[in-house]
C-alpha cells in the first residue's frame, strides 16, 4: 500500500519528527503537542488528509470525567480484538495533540501504522476534531461542572459538542450516556443515537449531591423528578413537565457489585448479547467508564467476548488511581478533578477507612481550574460521620497545596480536625508518609498539577518512575 | 434562632453558594445561636420569622430567565419589602443582578430585576472577555466606619453599572468587580449586600459573615454582641489569597 506522495505532507511529517525530537531531547515532558503545532504550521490539511488514511476511521471521546480511562479501556478492547489503534497522549487533547498522534503514527509517506484512530478529545476541541476527522464514534461520557472558568456555562459546553454531530460521517454514531440530562438530550440532535446507562436500584444514594449541574430538565428548564440518583446529577429521571426523559439504554449495566479497591463486578448487555465483566477499578464512576467502552467498541464492530476480555484485563490509567509502594506503607494517588469525583472518592477509599491517614493537595494553576470555591460543594461532612462511627482517634487530615489554607477552612467548618498545613507539596507528601503507621496506605488526594508535583517528589524517594518513561 | 433563607438553592448553588451557608451556620453554631436553613425554591414564598438573613445565589443565564420571572410577582416585592424594612439580604453573582434594575442576556433578552439596588447590568460584548480572577476589594464597613479587606473569585460576563442612589460595597484593589472599568466593586444600600465576589466569601472573611449574622440578630435584640471565635485557620487562608493576588497589584 503506497499512498500517493504529497510533498507538503512529507514536509509536515519531517518537520513534526524533528521537533518532537528536540523536545525529548531538552526533557520537556514528553513533547505531546509539539510536533502536532509544527506539522499544521507546514501543512494546515495534515490532520484530514493522515486521518482519511485510517482503514477503520476514528472514535473519538469526550465529557468532563473518565476520558483517559475510556479511551484506554477502547484501547486495551481494541488490542484484544487484533485492531491497532493510535492514541493521543493524556492531556494532548486538543486538535493539535491528535495531530501530533496521527503524525507520530505515520511512515514518512503518510501511510498509517495502526488500524483506526482512538482520541481523547477535550470538549471545547471536538468541533475542530471532527471538522478535520473523520469520526465514525463521538462519544459523550458526562458533562460535569469542571474548570468552569474555562468554559464558562454547561449548558453551552453541550451546544459546542452537538454543533459537531452535523460533521460526522453519514452512519457515524454519537454514543451518549443515557443517565446525564443533558449529555442524553443531545441525542436530540444527532442523526444516530446511541444510548448507555447503569439499571441497579441499590446503588441509589436518595439524594442529589450540592452540585448545581444540570438538575432540571435540558429541554423545559422544569426540575427533573429522580427515581434513582447515582452520583451528582447522573442517574433514572424523568421530566413531568415534557416529552424528555431518560432514554432507554442499549448498553447497559445491572447487577453491579462494587468491592472497594479491588474493582467491580457487573452484567453488561449489548445488542448482541450478555456477560458478566469484572472490571479491577474502583468505584462507580469505573463501571460507568467500563460501559461507554464496551459501547463505543460495540459500536465499531468488536465482538461481546473480546469487549469482556479488554475490560478484565485493564489496569488502570496513569494517576487516576495509582498505588505506589513506599518502603513498609502505601501510598494511594487518587486525582481530584471536580465535586463530583472527590465525593466518589472520598466514599470510595476514604470513609471505609476510618478517614484516616489523608492528604489533600489542593493548586489552583490553569490545569486545576483556578476557583476553588468548588471545594464547599463537596460532602466532607460524610468524613466527619466515617471517623465517628470507627472511632478513630488517627492522625488529622494533612492539607497541601497553594490552597491549602483555603482546604483548612473547608475541613473546620466540616468539623474535622484540621492537622498539619504544609503549603509545600514536596514537605508534605514527606511528613504524611512518615505519620502513616507502616503497613498501613497513606491516601494522596491532589488536584492535576499538586498531582505532578507529589509523584515526581515519590519518584526522587525512589518510589516510582516518571510518568511519562512509561 | 436564626433563619437562613436560601433563595433558590436548588438551582443557585453554583460556584460554592453552598459556603456561604455552611458558613453562618457554622458561626451561629459555634456561639450556641440557634439557627435553621430554609431553601426557597420557584414559586414558593418567602416566610420571615423576624430574625432572618437572606442568601440569593448564583447561577446560569438560563436560570436567570426563569427566576426573573418568577421575582417578578409577589416574591420580589415582598424582597423589596424586606430591604426597605432593614432586613439583611446577600445577593451573589446571578442574584446581585438580579437585585438591579435589569439584566440583559448574552442572547439580548432584557430581564427585569427587583429594582432593589439602581444599577443595571449589561452582556459581555462579541469581543469582551468573562471578568474571572482572585479579587481583593476594600470595603468601608459603615457600622464601625473602618476599612477593611476581602477577597473571593469572581467569574462573569455581565458588566453591572451603578446609578446615583446606590452606594458600591467597595472599590476594587485587584480583579474587576462591577464592570472592569470603573473600579467599583458589589452595591450596597441599606442591609442588603450585592456582590461578584462568589463561593467562598464568606468563609474566608469572616468578620463579614459575623457583621451579616449581627445585623441579623439585632433587628430583634439591638444590644446584642457577638462573641469572637478563634478565626486563625480563616485569617491565613485570606492572608494567603491576599498575598497570591498582590503580586497582580
Ligand atoms: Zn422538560
Amino acid at each position: 500500500m503506497s499512498p500517493l506522495p504529497d510533498p507538503r505532507l512529507f514536509a509536515a511529517i519531517l518537520a513534526a519528527r524533528s521537533a518532537r525530537f528536540a523536545s525529548r531531547k531538552l526533557k520537556t515532558g514528553g513533547g505531546s503537542t509539539v510536533p502536532g503545532l509544527v506539522a499544521r504550521r507546514v501543512d494546515p490539511k495534515v490532520l484530514t488528509k493522515l486521518s482519511r488514511r485510517l482503514r477503520l476511521g476514528s472514535a473519538a471521546i469526550t465529557g468532563t470525567n473518565g476520558k483517559t480511562t475510556t479511551t484506554r479501556m477502547v484501547s486495551k478492547i481494541l488490542q484484544a480484538a487484533g485492531i491497532r489503534a493510535v492514541n493521543n497522549s493524556t492531556g494532548a487533547n486538543l486538535v493539535t495533540g491528535v495531530t501530533a498522534a496521527l503524525v507520530s503514527d505515520s511512515g514518512l509517506a503518510g501511510g498509517p501504522l495502526s488500524d483506526m484512530g482512538l482520541f481523547e478529545v477535550d470538549e471545547a476541541s471536538v468541533p475542530k476534531v471532527a471538522a478535520e476527522t473523520e469520526i465514525e464514534i463521538l462519544a459523550v461520557l458526562n458533562l460535569f461542572r469542571d474548570q468552569l472558568d474555562r468554559y464558562g456555562e454547561l449548558a453551552y459546553t453541550g451546544k459546542v459538542i452537538a454543533s459537531a454531530f452535523g460533521d460526522l460521517p453519514q452512519g457515524g454514531a454519537v454514543v451518549l450516556n443515557a443517565d446525564d440530562p443533558l449529555v442524553a438530550s443531545l441525542g436530540r440532535s444527532a442523526r444516530r443515537p446511541v444510548f448507555y446507562g447503569v439499571d441497579e436500584p441499590t446503588l441509589d444514594t436518595g439524594r442529589l449531591q450540592h452540585v448545581a449541574d444540570s438538575k432540571d430538565c435540558p429541554v423545559c428548564g422544569t426540575a427533573l423528578v429522580y427515581e434513582t440518583v447515582y452520583m451528582g446529577h447522573v442517574g433514572v429521571y424523568d421530566c413531568r413537565h415534557c416529552d424528555f426523559s431518560r432514554p432507554a439504554p442499549e448498553y447497559r449495566v445491572s447487577r453491579v457489585r462494587l468491592e472497594g479497591a479491588k474493582g467491580s463486578e457487573f452484567l453488561l448487555s449489548t445488542p448482541k448479547g450478555e456477560a458478566d465483566v469484572k472490571i479491577g477499578l474502583p468505584g462507580l464512576y469505573n463501571v460507568y467508564n467500563a460501559l461507554a467502552a464496551a459501547a463505543v467498541a460495540g459500536e465499531a464492530g468488536v465482538r461481546l467476548a473480546e469487549i469482556s476480555r479488554g475490560l478484565g484485563e485493564f489496569g488502570g490509567a496513569f494517576g487516576r488511581v495509582e498505588r505506589v509502594k513506599a518502603g513498609d506503607r502505601e501510598a494511594f494517588l487518587l486525582l481530584i478533578k471536580n465535586p463530583v469525583g472527590f465525593n466518589e472518592i472520598l466514599r470510595t477509599f476514604v470513609t471505609g477507612a476510618e478517614a484516616r491517614n489523608v492528604l489533600i493537595a489542593i493548586n489552583d494553576n490553569d490545569a486545576d481550574g483556578r476557583d476553588v470555591s468548588w471545594l464547599w460543594d463537596v460532602d466532607f461532612e460524610m468524613l466527619a460521620d466515617a471517623r465517628e462511627e470507627g472511632k478513630t482517634d488517627a492522625a488529622p487530615f494533612t492539607v497541601s497545596g497553594i490552597r491549602a489554607e483555603d482546604m483548612a477552612v473547608r475541613l473546620k467548618y466540616a468539623e474535622l480536625p484540621v492537622g498539619p498545613v504544609i503549603p509545600d507539596r514536596e514537605k508534605a507528601i514527606k511528613s504524611a508518609l512518615a505519620a502513616t503507621p507502616p503497613g498501613e496506605t497513606l491516601h494522596v488526594l491532589p488536584t492535576y498539577t499538586a498531582m505532578l508535583e507529589i509523584r515526581h517528589t515519590l519518584s526522587e524517594m525512589g518510589y516510582t518512575h516518571p510518568f511519562w518513561e512509561d | 434562632m436564626l433563619t437562613i433563607h436560601h433563595l433558590y438553592a436548588d438551582m443557585m448553588n453554583l460556584y460554592g453558594d453552598r459556603g456561604n451557608v455552611i458558613s453562618i451556620k457554622k458561626r451561629c453554631q459555634w456561639r450556641g445561636i440557634p439557627v435553621e436553613v430554609i431553601d426557597v425554591g420557584l414559586t414558593e414564598r418567602i416566610r420571615p420569622t423576624g430574625c432572618d438573613l437572606f442568601l440569593f445565589g448564583g447561577g446560569q443565564d438560563r436560570e436567570q430567565a426563569l427566576l426573573a420571572e418568577d421575582l417578578s410577582g409577589s416574591k420580589g416585592a415582598d424582597l423589596r419589602a424586606i430591604v426597605e424594612d432593614g432586613g439583611v439580604v446577600l445577593g451573589v453573582c446571578g442574584g446581585y443582578q438580579l437585585m438591579g434594575h435589569s439584566y440583559e442576556t448574552p442572547e439580548g433578552q432584557k430581564l427585569p430585576g427587583v429594582g432593589i439596588f439602581d444599577l443595571h447590568t449589561e452582556p459581555r460584548r462579541p469581543k469582551e472577555e468573562r471578568l474571572i480572577g482572585n479579587v481583593l476589594v476594600r470595603v468601608r464597613a459603615p457600622e464601625t466606619g473602618e476599612t477593611r479587606e476581602i477577597v473571593g473569585f469572581e467569574n462573569h460576563g455581565g458588566r453591572t453599572y451603578l446609578g446615583e442612589d446606590v452606594k458600591p460595597l467597595g472599590e476594587v484593589i485587584v480583579g474587576y468587580g462591577n464592570n472592569g472599568k470603573d473600579g467599583t466593586e458589589g452595591a450596597r444600600r441599606l442591609n442588603a449586600y450585592g456582590t461578584y465576589l462568589h463561593g467562598s466569601l464568606l468563609p474566608k472573611n469572616p468578620w463579614l459573615t459575623d457583621q451579616f449574622i449581627l445585623n441579623a440578630l439585632r433587628r430583634t435584640d439591638e444590644s446584642f454582641e457577638l462573641e469572637p471565635l478563634d478565626d486563625t485557620t480563616e485569617g491565613r487562608a485570606f492572608s494567603s489569597v491576599a498575598a497570591r493576588v498582590a503580586g497582580r497589584r
